[in-house]
């Protein structure tokens, strides 16, 4: 694991392989990252990034965000801007969980409050949001029910009962992505996701509760704005995404692609992963708008699980979820491609902008943005593991230079074969509960899998953000439940 | 498990082995993933070890899956690692869409005009926590490194699976 000799160092945080680096590239390609992080990055991602730089009508730079690692297509991490009008979009830049994101929830309990119960709290979300392999969700619905709440969004949730107008105003999107049509969707995408909603996957997604300690709060400011406003307040966390509904849409699309890219559209590109088709054609169109209905799903899906977190809370403490002072901070995607406008050497384009395993991060005063967020900056959920934190953070004015994107989470260091090896997940779910993080897990190799050791240092990715001036540290959350699929 | 296998191949580290198929993850492949190697001494063996491989990432006990439902599934490409890849996405789909663990017992590969087939002969049960001791899901096959070759007188597929 060494960067490549030919790497140029911009600034502390700044690293860049020219377009001389591989026969193909058209843009350069930049990863951020201290230069503790870029030493640890794997193979993968050079070879990955540079990859990327060689798509049809990309723009300016081929980036890796400091969690980067090797991925499939696009490093995890990866993002490209490519001009709609001349260039491609490719599932392997979006990553087959579409819209796999993040949502933080605050309370207004004190972890005090919180601890006497925590057993139950955790024991009875594990109940009530499934989790783990084939696991199925409590909404009962037909095929085309289904098809109607994924060109909806979360403004379904809305119109049944499982979400309030607040959350919605503090969704990306405000939980729904137009362009988003059913009938570019499979049968067997639908077949995959009828049954899913509400669930929370496995893997890498978690629902955890989380404390605020004192010294932990960067920006108080802003903190405050986001209602976090006494010592040790408790906050929930969950990450997840579309499941099976999303693994098939970008299954079936790169399948197609896999079939039109050179047949028909005479495109080459130096791995498979990275099949690709033109933006503005049939195929490409069509995925574009099935996507979306990927990306609807997936915002679906965290706001029935926030239902449910309600509910437990609320059950818990026999005291309405107002009372508790329960809301939403945010929620966010990171595996999506949207149509933004971005300065491209000074002119104000529209692009549309990759990212897989990269979370969007508008800066204030971003006209994308609403309501308090307009002055905050948009906030950034920077999952952890389960051992070490997580954080929230906001963007900044100058986070342009990566099409205002930044990390999604801490990143993988040691493989997933290696730590199954190396842990046992019994044992690691006793060793944190002896450290005060009770866990329930769908699966103890999974959980073993996910060992804290086995993911970066999530205080070094944030300072690359941060010095980078791409995202500015707000919070840093610690675990003290933690539930895993 | 060390050493050479029944026809010469080199299977060190092979997470299962008999005479005439092996599978073994590789933790030096897209290490958020998970991958891995299947060889068999036929283009039939390593078919029915890919499966194993694949479902193994989500099952530990790929014995505790019964034999209660039975599928033929039949799929068809250009070529031979496609149709693979083809049938291995399958089994993720029949994962989700009817919760179903699933071996093979048997694999047919044929001709039609020209296109390379398929038919396997699955067999396994509803997914049951309380009997299967689960991994982690797999979200998709990823045709990241994705090949099929013919090796120490057999065949190997290399598999990367996103999960």
């Amino acid at each position: 694991m060494a960067a490549p000799n030919t790497i140029k160092k911009i600034s502390d945080t700044v690293w860049e392989l020219p377009v001389s680096y591989k026969p193909g590239m058209k843009v350069p390609a930049r990863i951020y990252a201290t230069q503790k992080l870029l030493e640890h990055m794997d193979d993968g991602v050079f070879e990955q990034v540079t990859n990327v730089a060689t798509l049809p009508g990309i723009v300016k730079y081929s980036l890796c965000m400091p969690d980067g690692h090797w991925g499939y297509g696009f490093p995890i991490g990866g993002v490209a801007a490519v001009d709609p009008d001349t260039g491609v979009i490719s599932p392997g830049g979006i990553g087959f969980d579409i819209n796999c994101g993040m949502r933080l929830i605050r309370t207004g309990l004190t972890y005090d409050e919180v601890e006497p119960h925590l057993r139950k709290l955790v024991d009875r979300l594990f109940e009530r949001v499934p989790a783990g392999v084939g696991s199925t969700g409590f909404i009962k619905m037909n095929r085309n029910e289904f098809r109607g709440l994924v060109e909806t969004g979360a403004r379904w949730c809305l119109e049944h009962g499982y979400a309030e107008e607040d959350d919605l105003a503090r969704t990306e999107n405000r939980g729904v992505v137009s362009g988003a049509d059913a009938s570019k969707v499979s049968a067997k995408a639908v077949e995959r996701g009828l049954g899913q909603v509400g669930t929370l996957g496995s893997g890498n997604h978690f629902l955890e509760i989380q404390v605020v300690r004192p010294g932990n709060v960067f920006d108080p400011e802003r903190a405050r704005a986001f209602g976090f406003t006494f010592p040790n307040q408790v906050a929930v966390m969950l990450h997840c995404g579309s499941r099976g509904f999303g693994h098939q849409v970008a299954t079936d699309y790169l399948h197609i692609f896999l079939e039109a890219m050179e047949r028909k559209f005479h495109i080459r590109m130096p791995e498979r992963e990275l099949a690709c088709a033109p933006f503005r054609s049939e195929e490409g169109e069509a995925y574009f708008a099935a996507m979306n209905c990927a990306i609807n799903m997936s915002y679906v899906n965290r706001q029935v699980i926030f239902h449910r977190i309600r509910e437990v809370f609320s059950d818990i403490f026999h005291r309405s979820p107002e009372d508790l002072g329960i809301g939403q901070v945010y929620d966010i995607a990171h595996n999506t491609a949207m149509l933004e406008r971005h300065d491209i050497d000074g002119e104000e384009r529209e692009v549309l902008v990759h990212r897989k395993g990269a979370t969007r991060a508008f800066g204030p005063g971003n006209p994308g943005l609403e309501g308090i967020f307009r002055e905050t900056g948009q906030p950034v959920i920077l999952g952890g593991s389960m051992e070490t934190g997580s954080y929230l953070l906001t963007g900044m004015e100058t986070g342009g230079q990566t099409f205002f994107t930044t990390a999604h989470g801490s990143g993988r260091t040691m493989s997933r074969t290696r730590a199954k090896k190396m842990y046992n997940g019994k044992q690691v779910r006793a060793e944190l509960e002896n450290r005060g993080i009770y866990i329930r897990t769908a699966s103890y190799s999974g959980l073993a899998e996910e060992v804290g050791a086995a993911y970066k240092n999530i205080d070094d990715v944030v300072e690359a953000t941060a010095k980078s001036g791409i995202t500015n540290p707000v919070i840093r959350f610690i675990p003290v439940g933690n539930i895993k699929g | 498990m060390p050493g050479r296998g029944f026809f010469g191949e080199t299977r060190d580290g092979a997470d299962f082995m008999t005479n005439t198929r092996w599978y073994r993850y590789r933790d030096d492949i897209a290490p958020a993933d998970a991958a891995f190697e299947a060889w068999g001494a036929t283009v039939r063996d390593m078919i029915i070890a890919s499966v194993d491989a694949l479902t193994g990432v989500m099952v530990e006990n790929l014995d505790g899956i019964h034999d209660q439902v039975r599928r033929t599934i039949r799929v068809e490409a250009d070529t031979l690692e496609m149709a693979l890849f083809r049938l291995l996405d399958e089994l993720v789909y029949l994962k989700d869409a009817e919760g179903l663990f699933l071996r093979l017992d048997d694999a047919v590969i044929g001709d039609a005009d020209g296109r390379v087939t398929i038919e396997a002969d699955a067999r396994g049960e509803p997914i049951d926590p309380s009997r299967h001791e689960l991994n982690t899901d797999v979200k998709a096959v990823t045709i990241h490194r994705f090949a099929v070759a013919e090796e120490n007188g057999g065949w190997k597929a290399t598999v990367v699976a996103d999960t």
